[in-house]
């Protein structure tokens, strides 16, 4: 049966323009070729690290939501490990509600990067009695 | 002596008015928590980017749960730091 992972890689910035494509077809066909199916794809370009991977402060991210047999993660994943251009990966099975929020996501395409969860209701910061904090420390 | 009307404090007595805490996620309605916006989770975290106990935010067991799953994988995709000082 099939299930639907979402899988998020970062590429080395050390990569051109094309390398980098490549790169990501590499891994496209290889969804295709095991009898997946991609649903979606992002691709969020080069991104600043939080912290060093690698001695590397900038990424490439490129997230694809796939569906595909349970078998084929560890092979994906043993595809990201191999490859150098490969810096970090996460792949990870979606439940009912990721599927769901996913999928009203791909209805606005037109804000990739910036979620569409906040738009419609706005949440309300959390309150935090700043004394409490202090003695936490 | 003195009745009760009387008393008088030399520090008034801080009455406190505790505000009752909510699950945010309840209460909007947000089913998923997202790994990808960083932002969003950085309400969950203090300044060392340690996430922030239930007690102080509020947050339904069920969605602390799912709030920590999106932090660490927010980390490891280094959209979030595991270790900082003065994130925010």
């Amino acid at each position: 049966m099939l299930k639907q992972y979402e899988t998020v890689f970062i590429l080395t910035p050390v990569l051109s323009e094309t390398q980098m494509k490549e790169a990501v077809a590499k891994f496209r066909d290889l969804i295709v070729d095991n009898q997946g199916e991609i649903v979606y794809e992002e691709d969020w370009g080069l991104r600043k690290l939080a912290y060093s991977i690698q001695k590397k402060t900038t990424g490439f991210y490129h997230l694809i939501g796939f569906k595909a047999e349970p078998d084929f993660v560890a092979k994906l994943e043993l595809q990201y490990h191999r490859d150098e251009r490969v810096i970090r990966y996460l792949t990870f099975a979606m439940d009912k509600h990721a599927i769901a929020y996913a999928e009203k996501k791909k209805g606005a395409p037109k804000e990739s990067a910036v979620p569409v969860k906040e738009t419609p209701k706005r949440v309300p910061d959390v309150e935090i009695d700043p004394e409490i904090i202090d003695e936490e420390e | 002596m003195a009745t009760p009307n009387e008393i008088r404090f030399l520090n008034p007595p801080t009455v406190e008015v505790k505000k009752k805490k909510y699950c945010r996620f309840k209460k909007a309605g947000i089913k998923y928590v997202d790994y990808k916006d960083a932002e969003f989770l950085k309400r969950f975290l203090n300044e060392q980017g340690k996430i922030l106990p239930r007690r102080l935010t509020g947050t339904s067991l069920k969605f602390q749960r799912k709030v920590a799953q999106a932090v660490k994988r927010a980390r490891h995709l280094a959209l979030l730091p595991y270790v900082t000082d003065l994130l925010k």
